[in-house]
């Protein structure tokens, strides 16, 4: 081999050394502060290329894109203040007698975990401070995540091609609810003790398997020595590695797709209009974080979380009144106070424990399952198989808002059912009372509000088209010569337009044929007609945008506009017309 | 109608519009919760000795000679105590039948009370009012009586005895800054719902284990900051989602707008 | 459904612009129909910039400046107020705060001066960003998600090649071997964690360490009980005296909790709940039947036993059935008597398992 770089070698391997670029000596010497970590470590990974692309990446700006970060970042809270209290917390379940600074409670016989984090809050110095911020961003996070799906929800950002991603969350927000079960069992107070405890049934309520599973978990008897250890190592290493590992896909996808963004003036679906990282997005991304920090540091300074000091340590036979769950748990656990006793039942001598076991262990995985299956069912109904950068405008997509809402009020009819017996004592009202109606309000409140929202979502489609044909109410009347009022409107100009008419056209699927050439029917008939059928039920009702043509009608006078829209084009659209022209409108 | 949709994208519509909503909230609220009664005070300024207090307040539900009637118990051997502690605290006289009598402003005086108690108690024997030894709470074991107060207690009045739901609207009321005298005559005499805790079951210097206990939460300072009345993960999740959220969204939409 | 084959039961859109096909851009708007007008509205394209304050005058940037400089700077004076506090101020004491009342003063002050700190750097940094770096807004273009057909097809097409070079195809035998050798293998970590997770219930759900014989002690003094001493409307939560030998205190009692109760022995309906019990004394599993919370709470006027987990009620005068709520089981009764002495005793163990409903608990 040779090491003349200026020689004239034909191997190809010393043509390729040749070909390589010298590293030293930048050509602009400016450069040079720049230069030197940047460069030395470039030459050793070639980052340069990545780092230069993401820098000038764009995000476009909106509050609601925020969500996610908050939850991002509130993790990210949680990851640093917990791994302060491993230094501290004993994962034990082994009985000490308490002897620190509490007094109510010297001399009592505790778990060693139970000590270690009454030990936390009242002789580590700032340990109480660092408790309250774990306890209250763990709430954050999951409150964070929960809204920022919904905002994915309602605004369609889960569609081609980001299903995978709405996937991620989904089971980000699950294990989320799991990882926050587990940390707040681990001070083994009385009520974390007797979460444990629910938990325990819970899991004898499983067929064949439940006991077996409730003894190989606790290790024998409830509650035994095992499960603190145990749910301690699942806390801190399991289930942050895993969530971790999932939330840096969730984000690297987020880089590959690029952010969606709200429809606007300029904003297409081939683009994404915004403010690069480098600065602003640094700046505002990385302000943020501290943004969000400092809120839950404020509230931890001045909000109590958890005073497991007050609660007492776990004892199986004492309780306290209003023994709940932390929030994110409230629909289970409003689920399990709503469910009937008479779904248990025995039959060949053994027990089915329906009443536990559909709140207790199938809610979670069947509301997460149908979530996380919801883009796919979208889009085998509405056949749509486009990219979509640009969000839905949650009014312009009734049907799935008024589902997204119906999902909602029944996830917060058993979420309010968890707080039963708070809403009694703070409100005066019967528990028995509230719970009765809460039974019935899980099955009747959810169609009204898909209704309600619907028609909501209608109403305001129908005042876009209204103020895009006849402009905004400006509030002065003007006489005629002949003695006629009318409100003057002012046209909106065609940036606020824009945004009332960007949507598409819905469309619902038609079969075009049952059967085949032959005339035998389709194997695939019977799907294809519940297909169409639901999409029929998806899109029925829709309102399209206005056309340039309806608006020009609308200038001229109403009659041209009546007759286009009684073409038999669409259902469509009411004309927003002035009352006197107003006219029902039948479907063709 | 036509000049209500005028104004329906006013400003002020959506704060009127909330205002409605929160009124028709408050008549659906005012139909369904229990009903409570003005308060009608009985006039007891002429009354000497608690007989007659008795007759004049309290023989209309309880019988004329306290052997009780449909409206109210009999009170043949509830004791000095239990009169104590229902007029003490304003429970009694009831201002309205309902579910459950209220703790309200006290209507008699001490002396007053003293009397009734004293009739009531010379009808048939029952528990006494408490030494203030037994039931001021001096010198109680604060830790036993957190552990007492657990066992025993705290899964009606909570573990910070904030109170506490029951069935059909009945509820254990909170213990914050009761008397310890009032405490201790509730656990012997178990008014309404309440079980009894007599001396042969929680004994008496345990009874001011409990009150010490109880005492130390009143006075207790909160360690952690506001304590969102004691309530436990409920007003905790709905304290992080209308603040904890609200600020979060403050600073997102701040942070989103672009600078003037 | 394939979007292009079979001709029969097929579903398509019925857009006018092609529904299900390719990407549409939406700025694009297509010229026909309707009197020569457009079919949709045009994208206008971004509104015109419209600049800042700090952009037009000088003197608002500099302003800017100083607020951004303000913050940070109270931010580090807020880290240096930290440290001084975190030392300076007592544990111990306490202050009156508006709004809290009587708090620990070193929580709420370090707290807060944390707050600031942090605070100070976020909303410096963001008001920094808004004011004056660059707002005009950055345009970047997507592409499809897809590769280009060319790349899939030759990864496709590697991948078939990798194969055929493997011989995959022509080798079952490796092919099959290979889907065994990958699947199973896991299983060897799978068992010892099953296996080493906790020993087989066999009947321990099933019984409690109440016998015949036992004393009924309170909780938690652990003294116990005579019959004359429970008067009516009282209730005792009990505990088996032989807790005091166990070797695992808190797994038997989170078994053998009871509640003892004293009603009229009118009151009581059930035949078996008088003759279960002494003299209206009667003694039920603490344990609710539903997930297992104790089942404290008592009225003694109305005889309901009410769960603080789910409000399952249970009825004292009627065996402990339930009343309302999501159990299904009334509480098992325990038999008691009273010894010689005078005090209570169980007269035999729970007659059924107690707790939570588990699968084979009626074999039990």
């Amino acid at each position: 081999m040779s090491n003349d770089r200026n020689g004239s070698s034909d191997d190809p391997i010393d043509r390729l050394r040749r070909e390589d670029p010298q590293p030293e000596a930048p050509a602009n010497p400016g450069m040079k502060a720049v230069g030197g970590v940047a460069g030395w470590l470039d030459d050793r990974t070639g980052a340069a290329k990545p780092v230069g692309y993401l820098m000038k990446k764009v995000f476009p700006d909106h509050w609601s894109f925020m969500l996610g970060e908050v939850a991002m970042y509130s993790m990210i809270i949680c990851l640093i203040s917990g791994t302060f209290l491993t230094f501290w917390f004993v994962p034990s379940a082994g009985q000490v007698v308490y002897d620190g600074s509490y007094l109510p409670l010297r001399g009592v016989t505790v778990s060693e975990a139970y000590r270690s984090t009454v030990d936390i809050s009242f002789d580590i110095r700032g340990g109480l401070l660092i408790r309250q911020i774990h306890h209250w961003a763990a709430l954050m996070f999951i409150v964070a995540l929960s809204v920022h799906m919904l905002r994915v929800f309602f605004t369609g950002a889960f569609r081609k091609p980001r299903e995978i991603n709405w996937v991620i969350g989904c089971i980000l927000s699950m294990l989320a609810l799991v990882e926050g079960f587990a940390g707040y069992s681990l001070p083994d107070d009385l009520l974390s003790g007797t979460g444990l405890r629910a938990a325990e049934g819970f899991m004898r309520s499983v067929p064949v398997l439940g006991s077996y599973m409730s003894y190989f978990l606790f290790d024998g008897a409830f509650p035994g020595e095992a499960i603190i250890p145990r749910l301690y190592s699942v806390h801190v290493l399991l289930l942050p590695a895993i969530l971790v590992g999932l939330f840096v896909a969730h984000i690297g996808l987020v880089f590959i797709h690029k952010h969606t963004q709200y429809p606007g003036p300029g904003k297409t679906n081939d683009n994404v209009v915004g403010f690069p990282v480098m600065p602003v997005y640094a700046a505002k991304a990385g302000g943020f974080f501290f943004i969000v920090f400092g809120v839950l540091a404020l509230i931890a300074a001045l909000v109590t979380i958890n005073p497991i000091w007050a609660y007492g340590p776990y004892d199986p036979s004492p309780v306290t009144a209003g023994s709940q769950p932390d929030w994110y748990m409230g629909f289970a656990d409003g689920a399990l106070r709503l469910l009937p006793g008479w779904l248990e039942f025995t039959a060949f001598g053994f027990t089915f424990s329906f009443n536990v076991m559909i709140g207790a262990i199938l809610l979670i995985p069947v509301m997460y399952g149908l979530m996380a299956a919801y883009p796919f069912l979208e889009r085998w109904v509405t056949g749509d198989d486009r990219e979509h950068h640009l969000l839905d405008r949650p009014r312009n997509n009734p049907t799935r808002t008024g589902l997204g809402m119906a999902a909602l009020t029944m996830y917060g009819v058993l979420m309010f059912a968890a707080g039963n017996d708070i809403m009694a004592i703070k409100l005066g009202l019967s528990i028995n009372d509230i719970t009765h109606i809460l039974r019935a309000a899980f099955f009747v409140a959810p169609p009204i509000a898909f209704w309600v929202t619907k028609r909501i979502c209608l109403s305001l489609q129908r005042r876009d088209r209204d103020l895009v044909l006849h402009g905004r109410e400006t509030g002065r009347i003007v006489r005629t010569a002949d003695g006629q009022f009318f409100e003057q409107h002012e046209p909106l100009d065609e940036y606020t337009r824009w945004l009332l008419v960007q949507h598409d056209k819905q469309e619902p699927l038609q079969l075009t044929a049952g059967v085949d050439e032959h005339g035998v029917a389709s194997p695939t008939a019977r799907k294809d007609k519940l297909r169409v059928a639901l999409s029929e039920f998806y899109f029925k009702d829709r309102i399209d945008p206005v056309t340039p043509a309806e608006l020009a009608a609308a200038h001229h006078d109403g009659h041209a506009l009546e007759a286009i829209e009684e073409a038999p084009h669409e259902e469509a659209s009411r004309p927003a017309l002035e009352s006197s022209h107003r006219k029902p409108r039948k479907r063709p | 109608m036509n000049a209500l949709a005028a104004r329906r994208r006013h400003p002020a519509a959506i704060a009127l519009l909330i205002l409605l909503g929160l009124v028709v909230t408050g008549v659906a609220y005012a139909t369904f919760a229990p009903k409570q009664a003005d308060a009608a005070t009985a006039s007891a300024s002429s009354v000497q000795d608690g007989k007659k207090l008795f007759l004049a307040n309290c023989a209309t539900c309880h019988g004329l000679q306290a052997q009780g009637t449909k409206a109210g118990p009999s009170l043949a051997g509830v004791g000095a105590a239990a009169v104590d502690f229902q007029m003490g605290t304003g429970r009694m006289p009831l201002a309205a039948p309902g579910v459950q009598a209220p703790q309200k402003r006290v209507q008699f005086s001490d002396d007053e009370i003293a009397s009734v108690a004293a009739y009531i108690a010379s009808l048939a024997p029952g528990p006494t009012v408490p030494d203030s030894d037994v039931s001021s709470g001096q010198g109680g074991n604060v830790a036993k009586g957190a552990e007492l107060f657990r066992v025993n207690c705290a899964m009606c009045h909570n573990f910070a005895g904030s109170g506490g739901a029951l069935t059909r609207g009945k509820y254990a009321p909170s213990l914050r800054d009761v008397e310890g005298k009032h405490i201790y005559e509730a656990m012997v005499t178990g008014p309404q719902s309440m079980p009894v805790f007599s001396d042969t079951n929680i004994a008496p210097e345990s009874k001011n284990d409990i009150v010490a206990y109880l005492h130390s939460v009143d006075k207790q300072e909160n360690v952690g900051g506001m304590a969102l009345g004691n309530l436990g993960p409920v007003s905790e999740g709905l304290f992080v989602w209308v603040f904890g959220l609200g600020i979060m969204v403050a600073f997102a939409v701040w942070l989103g707008k672009k600078a003037a | 459904m394939s979007e292009n084959g079979t001709p029969h039961g097929e579903v398509v859109g019925t857009g006018s612009n092609g529904y299900g096909a390719s990407a549409v851009r939406l700025d694009q708007g297509h010229i026909e129909g309707t009197g020569g007008l457009p079919e949709r509205f045009e994208n206008p394209g971004l509104p015109p910039h419209v600049a800042r304050m700090a952009d037009l005058d000088e003197k608002a940037a500099k302003r800017a400046e100083k607020q951004v400089a303000t913050l940070f700077g109270l931010s580090s004076l807020a880290t240096v107020g930290f440290i001084i506090a975190f030392f300076a101020i007592d544990k111990e004491s306490s202050t009156y705060i508006p709004g809290i009342g009587d708090a620990s003063l070193y929580n709420v002050v370090i707290g807060v001066l944390m707050a600031v700190a942090l605070l100070g750097v976020g909303v410096g940094a963001v008001h920094w960003a808004k004011t004056l770096m660059p707002d005009a807004e950055s345009v970047e273009y997507r592409h499809p998600q897809r590769a280009k057909d060319e790349d899939r097809q030759r990864v496709v097409s590697e991948l078939t090649a990798g194969g055929d070079k493997a011989q995959l195809g022509r080798r079952p035998l490796i092919k099959y071997s290979l889907l065994g050798a990958l699947a199973l293998p896991p299983i060897t970590l799978v068992v010892p964690l099953v296996a080493g997770l906790g020993p087989v219930p066999k009947d321990a759900l099933s019984k409690t360490i109440w016998k015949k014989g036992d004393r009924l002690v309170r909780d938690p003094e652990r003294t116990p009980i005579r019959a004359d001493q429970v008067t009516i409307g009282s209730v005792f939560h009990v505990l088996p005296e032989s807790i005091k030998d166990s070797e695992h205190v808190l797994e038997d009692k989170a078994k053998a909790a009871v509640l003892l109760m004293r009603l009229n022995p009118e009151d009581i309906k059930p035949k078996k709940e008088r003759d279960w019990g002494h003299e209206g004394i009667v003694a039920y599993s603490k344990i609710c039947t539903h997930v297992g919370c104790p089942v404290g709470l008592y009225e003694q006027q109305t005889h309901h036993l009410l769960c603080p987990c789910h409000q399952s009620t249970f009825d004292v005068t009627q065996d402990c059935k339930v009343i309302f709520g999501p159990a299904k089981r009334p509480l098992p009764q325990l038999k008691i008597t009273v010894d010689s002495e005078g005090y209570l005793v169980a007269d035999s163990a729970f007659r059924e398992a107690v707790g939570p409903s588990f699968w084979e608990r009626g074999s039990a």
